[in-house]
């Protein structure tokens, strides 16, 4: 019986950007873009069902941080096989950077208590920074395994995992508790399970401010966050950075010359 | 994300007919399960919102992993491997991924672990799975044949096997063999009581059983010794679990490669016996033929809207003489023809399916408790409907599914008939439609008494002073009129034939009656449907009656050159 925290996102979907994205100042239009659940996460929740069916009795709790239509991403994770869902919301905790969000993310999960094991994506798909996993395990001061591909066992004391490195895999293995983030070339989450979907469509969800659970001021939201943006810029490739070629033997070979000299191939 | 149902506007539609609120007060029976089951609804809305849910779990599903799953399958096809069946290998994702997300049982009682879906619900997925692909919808949709266990089997039957399917074991229903294809009567497989052991044991061969190595079997064989028609044959339960059943050779099929249509022999294999004896081919068979012809209805259905997508998709995009051809009259009149039969075709299952629900629930009732007056009044009523309309809706799609899947390859040209192109599956997957589960010959033999006393006749009267009563009826008076105009030819064509007091004559001119019964039911369905949404049915209204009523006056014109002088000139 394993007790699981899955740490979510709610993201604007960036995998499908039209021309709207971005206002005119250079800002993200997050109204054009639909709000989605993270998909690394996804995959991170999928190993966790995993563990869930390997070791019955276990319980998967997700947790998430951000405005209340969040709880969208929790209600997923019920549907796919979670047990329960905290949203923390509060606008103290809003303009966190990776370190007030694993900041407030610890807090969290230090007020849940028990834990063997939590799983989240390696990354989300708005910033790409992968920090927020990692710095959650230091925050909790726990043993950490990245860019995992595969849980192959895992016990009450110890999980042996497959990660994938640059090149290749190594497997690995560490002592419970543990943080584990997951890459999206694992095993893709599983669908919406629709008895699941019946029992939980009107599910509500454990909702936490910054003071539930013990957050130090100075620590959350943008008070908590030395990362400054300081401007986003849209940036539209020109034809010019592009060059046509006849498809005759000597631009061939000329672009192979090219290519072999700069290293790209040979 | 793609979605299969809810990128269709069609098929929620149909979900969100007035006939749902009986068919739902019924199923859930003032919603007794609230509060026993996490998963039943608590009132109507409920109820239709879990049913919208679900279908929205099986669109994703079936875009995202059926559909991009079924020309591996269809290239690889299932082995047969020391008496076993093994799938293709992409054959097994789609088997997880419906397991997973529960689509097993799922118009089975909650108190067996099944989802307690109407029977309309259980068809649009159905279609769904089968515009993915239709071979794997064969192997996922045999989940039906639990309806026959659960209407006919004991109760330790039923908690044995029931909660089975509902976790994801699949079935298959043994009936044919050698010599006894379209004529069951003549099955022969042995059933013997086995007095040492208390059981029975089959001893034979079974031949094209679909998804024959299935985990739950039922079977039809002679348990009756010395008999020699349907009255000797009861049906029987085989648990593969037992074994005693191994798989001799898989057939080499046209299409609906994904599934296995299987060679079986039983030696000695242990069964029980499902209901009482001599019941299996006049009762329980007929149950599970009408359940499984409503069954390719959809899966028909399905194929019709595959077929669609890709002609629409490849006239589009594909340029000739400087433009795309859906621009060309030649191509959009076919591209039209396919849309229209699509939605006509839809509406007819669509409404078979909830005539079937209706009188399936009350069936249900009367199990725990004696029908009031009324209540029996409406079982026999819905129960000669579904029996009338199962015929129409699986000769007609089925009919449909192989012209449309025709058309959608004569609009990709040359491309069409090279096998890298969709097209190519969807049409051979079609072909078995009009074939299984009784031939389109057979629909029209089912169908024929209900055209000759007048049955069909009071419902299309029925439908018609419906119709008119409508107060939206004004803007479609033109098309009223047309539909009664084909409904009298249709009249006068029966009284005709009738005249003749000629079986022959009859039996020749069955298919035409039926089919110009098909068209005058068709025509008012989407009528009705153009009436509550015109956006989403007027150009189909338009289109499906003028093909309708070509089809009705072509066939009329047919029956009259018809008699039994005639005749003699067709016979060889």
């Amino acid at each position: 019986m394993l007790k699981i925290i899955v740490l979510a996102k709610q993201v604007p979907d960036t995998r499908n950007v039209g021309p709207e994205a971005m206002t005119p100042e250079g800002t993200v239009n997050r109204a054009a873009l639909p709000a989605v659940f993270n998909p690394e996460d996804l995959n991170a929740l999928e190993q966790a069902i995993r563990l869930k069916e390997q070791n019955p009795g276990s319980t998967i709790t997700m947790l998430t941080m951000g405005l209340p239509k969040a709880a969208e991403v929790l209600r997923e994770g019920l549907y796919r096989g979670a047990d329960k869902g905290i949203l923390l919301t509060d606008r103290a905790l809003g303009g966190a950077d990776t370190l007030a969000t694993s900041y407030t993310l610890a807090q969290a999960i230090k007020k849940v208590g028990e834990y063997d094991i939590i799983l989240c994506g390696r990354q989300a798909i708005d910033g790409d920074t992968a920090q927020v996993g990692p710095q959650v395990a230091e925050k909790l001061g726990l043993t950490q395994i990245t860019y995992t591909e595969e849980i192959l066992e895992c016990t009450k004391e110890k999980i042996v995992a497959r990660r994938h490195i640059d090149g290749g895999v190594e497997t690995v293995e560490a002592p419970l508790p543990i943080v584990v983030t997951v890459n999206g070339s694992a095993a893709p989450c599983r669908s919406r399970n629709v008895k699941r979907v019946m029992a939980n469509k009107k599910a509500e969800f454990t909702t936490w401010g910054a003071a539930d659970i013990d957050a130090d001021p100075a620590q959350i939201g943008k008070a908590g966050s030395p990362t400054n943006v300081k401007a986003v810029k849209s940036i539209v490739f020109k034809a010019k950075e592009s060059k046509s070629l006849t498809g005759s033997d000597e631009d061939i070979n000329n672009l192979m010359k090219e290519l072999i000299e700069s290293n790209t191939i040979g | 994300m793609a979605n299969s149902y809810t990128d269709i506007p069609e098929i929620k539609f149909h979900m969100e007919h007035p006939m749902m609120q009986r068919i739902v007060e019924l199923k859930e029976r003032n919603f007794e399960d609230k509060g026993k089951y996490d998963y039943a609804p608590e009132d109507f809305e409920d109820a239709m919102d879990s049913y919208d849910k679900v279908l929205e779990v099986v669109g994703d599903i079936n875009a995202n992993v059926i559909a991009p799953n079924a020309e591996d399958v269809d290239a690889e096809g299932p082995h047969c491997e020391n008496g076993r069946v093994r799938y293709a290998a992409k054959t097994y994702e789609n088997l997880d991924a419906t397991r997973k997300a529960g689509l097993n049982g799922m118009t089975m009682p909650r108190r067996y672990e099944g989802l307690n879906l109407p029977v309309s619900v259980y068809t649009a997925a159905n279609e769904i799975v089968s515009a993915g692909d239709a071979g794997f919808e064969n192997i996922w949709s045999l989940q039906d044949c639990i309806e026959t266990l659960y209407c006919f089997g004991n109760e330790e039957q039923r908690k044995k096997y029931i909660p089975r399917v509902c976790a994801g074991e699949t079935m298959s229903m043994d009936l044919t063999e050698p010599d006894a294809g379209s004529d069951l009567q003549s099955v022969m497989l042995k059933a013997t009581y086995d007095e040492k052991e208390d059981c029975w044991r089959l001893n034979g061969v079974k031949r094209f059983i679909t998804n024959g190595d299935s985990d739950i079997h039922l079977v039809l064989a002679r348990s009756e010794e010395g008999t020699r028609d349907g009255r000797g044959l009861s049906m029987f339960i085989y648990d593969k679990r037992n074994g005693g059943v191994n798989v001799r050779r898989i057939e080499n099929k046209m299409g609906i490669h994904g599934s296995p249509t299987c060679e079986l022999t039983y030696k000695n294999a242990k069964a029980e016996l499902c209901g009482d004896r001599k019941l299996g081919l006049i009762k329980y068979v007929m149950s599970l033929m009408n359940g499984a012809r409503l069954g390719i209805a959809a899966q028909s259905v399905g194929i019709e809207q595959a077929a669609y997508e890709e002609a629409l998709a490849y006239a589009q995009d594909r340029k000739q003489f400087g433009k795309e051809i859906i621009n060309f009259p030649a191509v959009y009149d076919m591209i039209a023809t396919i849309k229209a039969k699509l939605d006509a075709g839809r509406s007819l299952l669509y409404q078979t399916a909830r005539y079937v629900d209706i009188y399936k629930a009350l069936e249900d009732i009367a199990r725990e408790r004696q029908l009031t007056p009324e209540e029996r009044k409406e079982l026999k009523q819905f129960s000669r409907l579904a029996d009338a309309f199962t015929p129409l809706a699986k000769g007609m799609n089925s009919e449909f599914a192989n012209q449309s899947s025709y058309d959608a390859i004569q609009v990709h040209g040359g491309s069409g008939f090279m096998l890298e192109y969709k097209c190519q599956r969807i049409y051979r997957d079609a072909r078995i439609t009009s074939i299984y589960e009784g031939t389109t010959q057979l629909q029209t033999v089912a169908a024929i008494r209900y055209v000759t006393n007048g049955t069909y006749t009071s419902v299309i009267n029925d439908m018609i002073a419906e119709v008119k009563a409508n107060p939206a009826v004004a803007a479609y008076s033109n098309y009223v009129a047309r539909i009664e105009a084909m409904a009298q030819k249709l009249e006068e064509c029966i009284d005709y034939v009738k005249a003749q007091e000629n079986q022959d004559v009859l039996d020749f001119s069955a298919r035409k009656l039926y089919e110009m019964t098909a068209y005058t039911i068709m025509s008012l369905l989407v009528l009705q449907d153009t009436m509550r949404n015109a956006e989403l049915f007027t150009k189909s209204l338009v289109i499906f009656v003028n093909h309708a009523e070509s089809e009705v006056a072509r066939h009329q014109n047919y029956i009259h050159c018809m008699n039994a002088e005639v005749l003699e000139n067709y016979k060889q």
